[in-house]
């Protein structure tokens, strides 16, 4: 299929439409909104679900309510929108409902700002809602990627019954790059726990949170716990640059990952050997090549739009075997290749 | 080639809108592209750009910090970017609404009056237009064959009309001798 | 021998947790007598709420899903949507409804969501000990109304029958209460009606059912219904508050 130039929110809305998502709740939030244009263009042409919900909180719980019956449906919002979202979040995860949530983030905390930002990596990744619980975590570096993931985001929730979130950021919701959009695939779910009418040949099924007995609510949790372990053993995804002689490695998502790749560029011309891990899925969290790394390299830079999140994760994985640096900016502020290459001269110097 | 273009101007000078021909064209020639825009407010009055990368490698960070190529279409947009040019840069001046000259003197500087040739022309809102025309014949960062294509992607298809008037702006900036 | 009275299908054999005089019994097998009247039992989906009412997801036997605190109407319209063609209630109290989940309320009611709203008013949080509700009557003591719910402070309790029939979308609002047999006769008619517009397509239906809850008030069962004749109908009067099919003649 030939490249088509498209926004980044674009691809995400069109890509969801052919993984075979017909209903999308949302609500306007720069700078997101463009998921929510297209998907009001697109639905009614093709018979789907397009609804501008009276809240966010309202939003994901229709999201809630499409997933209990069986089929695909996605939210999307920025940063102030998916901290309302988180309540139902928690809810998907604990009543085990596949959904897409897509943040494409800005600047906060609060109000924030508009501007581009990487600062929800904890909410995203550690449960921004109550209790033990994961979501698949992904995280584009391209227009393309903003549409393959959101297709694989889909299909992963599906596997694992748990949401999924796509994270992006302003930029990638924002910036226009060719995309081959993936082929339109009909979506029939096969879901037995679904509640879509007994049909008076079956028992009742309820989607449900709760667990008075906690005996019962500690063994769901634990049955989780063993998805979520297969989830992290199989579903690692991440992106390897230059890092096979590298003494210095960057570690970036997002489009820090893209800063970075022009910064290690520069260092490469100036003799300075820097690579690049650029974890794809956030959670799971790529521990295993991070820790392989530590041993062949002087150490690490995490580079991030926020005040250092994802360095924690980062720092766990290598076990502190290695110095791990930040090179970060905030606000809507992104990293320069320059502010990055000099954090790479810094290191190699051996300033830590 | 790696070729990092920063459009600027007013919101409604069809900063943006430049971009993407811009950002359409290198596709159809099978390059490298991206385009980011600056969002928020400013897209209503206020001072935008946009980041253009068109290349023969793969995009790394689609901002644009230090440009090959600075339109400025505005007094504000010179002051603020002249300095970020990249030494042999090429600078696109709108000079009928920028009367000052570029003050550096390791870039090369283009006049043109292209809010004034638009108006002339009877084609008042396209002086990105005119002044695209211009950045092509000088830096050949993308080719006038088959732009109609290019525009045609662009130009929304309820103002599929405009194509025409578009591309005789592109012309005339193209052909405009300084 | 025939049998003269049999527990409606759509009740499961669970026994119900309510407290003893409690009038959310007779509320769900009202609504488990229209789905079984209307034959929609395999094709009917039902959202609990949080509250009192949180487990009867357990107790009626279609298909059920338990929404977050006041989200059931968000819950209810992405079932809805997902399947057009099933039949779908919510089964909320009034803290559900009318106070944390009210934007719900009013934007599935002026969408005329094609659903079937069951709303039980007790004036009281009764899950969580008896605190004040959005639906307390001015005066009346709760945990967290201690010397009477008093307007200057915390305002006035909100009639949501009033309320939702100042918009100009929802199909069908009807007040009713469960506290004689005369009002429960009439209560079962209203929802079945409900069910009934749901199913013909007509749009959003919500019957707000007066209800007991003789532990928190601090009554005998017995008390309680006559409290409710007393002090609750005259605040919240019962009756047809909108209703579309006539509007339309």
């Amino acid at each position: 299929m030939a490249k088509v130039l498209m926004k980044g929110n674009e691809a995400i809305a069109e890509a969801a439409i052919r993984a075979g998502c017909r209903h999308y709740f949302g609500y306007p939030i720069t700078p997101q909104t463009e998921v929510a244009a297209y998907m009001s263009k697109r639905m009614p042409k093709i018979g789907g679900t397009f609804l501008q919900a009276e809240s966010e909180i309202s939003a994901v719980n229709m999201v809630y309510g499409v997933a209990s019956a069986g089929l695909r449906a996605m939210t999307s919002s920025s940063s102030p929108g998916v901290s309302l979202k988180q309540e139902g979040i928690s809810y998907l995860a604990g009543c085990d409902l596949p959904a897409l949530i897509v943040n494409v983030q800005r600047g906060g905390p609060g109000l924030g700002g508009i501007q581009p930002s990487q600062s929800d990596y904890f909410q995203a990744t550690k449960g921004g809602g109550h209790g033990d619980y994961h979501l698949i975590v992904l995280a584009p570096a391209s227009v393309q990627e903003m549409a393959d993931l959101t297709v694989k985001a889909f299909d992963l929730a599906d596997k694992y019954r748990m949401p999924a979130m796509l994270l992006a950021d302003g930029t990638m919701g924002q910036m226009m790059e060719p995309v081959e959009l993936p082929e339109p695939a009909e979506y029939k779910p096969d879901k037995p726990w679904t509640v879509t009418g007994t049909e008076n040949r079956r028992e009742h099924n309820i989607v449900n949170s709760l667990y008075l007995v906690p005996e019962q609510l500690e063994q769901k949790n634990l049955e989780r716990y063993e998805k979520y372990a297969s989830v992290e053993k199989n579903e690692v995804m991440y992106e390897e640059y230059m890092t096979d002689d590298a003494d210095i490695c960057v570690v970036a998502f997002g489009i820090a990952a893209r800063v970075s790749k022009n910064a290690i560029t520069e260092a490469r011309k100036r003799g300075i050997k820097a690579g690049l891990i650029r974890p794809i899925t956030l959670w799971p969290f790529p521990s295993g090549v991070i820790r392989k790394t530590a041993d062949k390299v002087k150490g690490f830079i995490s580079v991030e739009l926020s005040m250092g999140q994802m360095i924690e994760d980062i720092r766990l994985a290598e076990e502190c075997k290695k110095p791990v640096t930040l090179c970060s900016r905030v606000g809507g502020m992104i990293p320069s290749p320059e502010e990055v290459l000099n954090a790479i001269i810094k290191m190699e110097g051996g300033e830590n | 080639m790696y070729t990092q273009i920063l459009i600027a101007g007013f919101g409604g000078q069809g900063i943006l809108f430049a971009g993407k021909v811009l950002a359409y064209k290198g596709l159809e020639e099978d390059r490298q592209i991206s385009w980011l825009p600056s969002y928020g407010p400013e897209m209503r009055g206020g001072t935008a750009n946009c980041s253009v990368i068109i290349s023969d490698t793969p995009v790394g960070s689609p901002i644009v910090s230090n440009p090959d190529i600075l339109i400025a279409m505005n007094l504000p947009s010179l002051d603020k970017y002249e300095d970020a040019a990249v030494p042999g840069a090429q600078l696109f001046i709108d000079s009928f609404l920028i009367e000052r000259k570029v003050a550096r003197t390791d870039v090369k500087a283009h006049y043109i009056p292209a809010t004034k040739i638009a108006r002339d022309l009877g084609l008042p809102t396209l002086a990105n237009m005119i002044i695209l025309g211009k950045v092509i014949k000088e830096t050949g960062v993308v080719s006038m064959d088959g732009l109609k294509e290019a525009l045609s992607k662009t130009v929304s298809a309820k103002h599929a009309d405009l194509i025409d008037a578009n591309l005789k702006a592109i012309e005339a900036g193209y052909n405009y001798a300084e | 021998m025939a049998v003269v009275f049999k527990k409606p299908e759509a009740l499961t054999d669970a026994p119900l947790h309510y407290c003893p005089g409690c009038t959310h019994g007779i509320i769900h097998r009202l609504v488990a007598e229209a789905i079984d009247d209307l034959g929609i039992l395999g094709r009917t989906v039902g959202v609990a709420p949080v509250g009192c009412a949180v487990m009867s997801y357990d107790y009626f036997s279609c298909d059920m899903v338990e929404a977050a605190h006041g989200r059931a109407p968000a819950v209810a319209t992405g079932l809805k949507r997902a399947m057009p063609d099933r039949i779908i209630f919510t089964y909320q109290g009034d803290g559900d409804l009318a106070s944390i989940g009210m934007a719900e309320t009013v934007h599935a009611a002026t969408r005329n969501e094609n659903i079937t709203v069951i709303f039980v008013n007790n004036a009281i949080y009764g899950m969580t000990g008896g605190q004040m509700a959005p639906t307390s009557l001015p005066g009346q003591v709760t945990q967290t109304s201690p010397y009477g719910r008093d307007v200057k402070t915390v305002g006035y309790p909100i009639k949501v029958c009033e309320l939702l029939s100042a918009l100009d979308a929802p199909y069908y609002i009807e007040r009713v209460a469960v506290n004689n047999v005369k009002n429960v006769l009439a209560a079962k008619k209203a929802i079945n009606r409900a069910f009934r517009n749901q199913i013909e397509g007509k749009g959003f239906s919500l019957i707000e059912v007066i209800s007991s809850c003789p532990t928190n008030w601090g009554m005998t069962p017995d008390n309680a219904l006559k409290w409710i004749d007393t002090d609750m109908i005259p605040y919240y009067p019962l009756g047809v508050y909108r209703d579309k099919s006539k509007e339309a003649e």
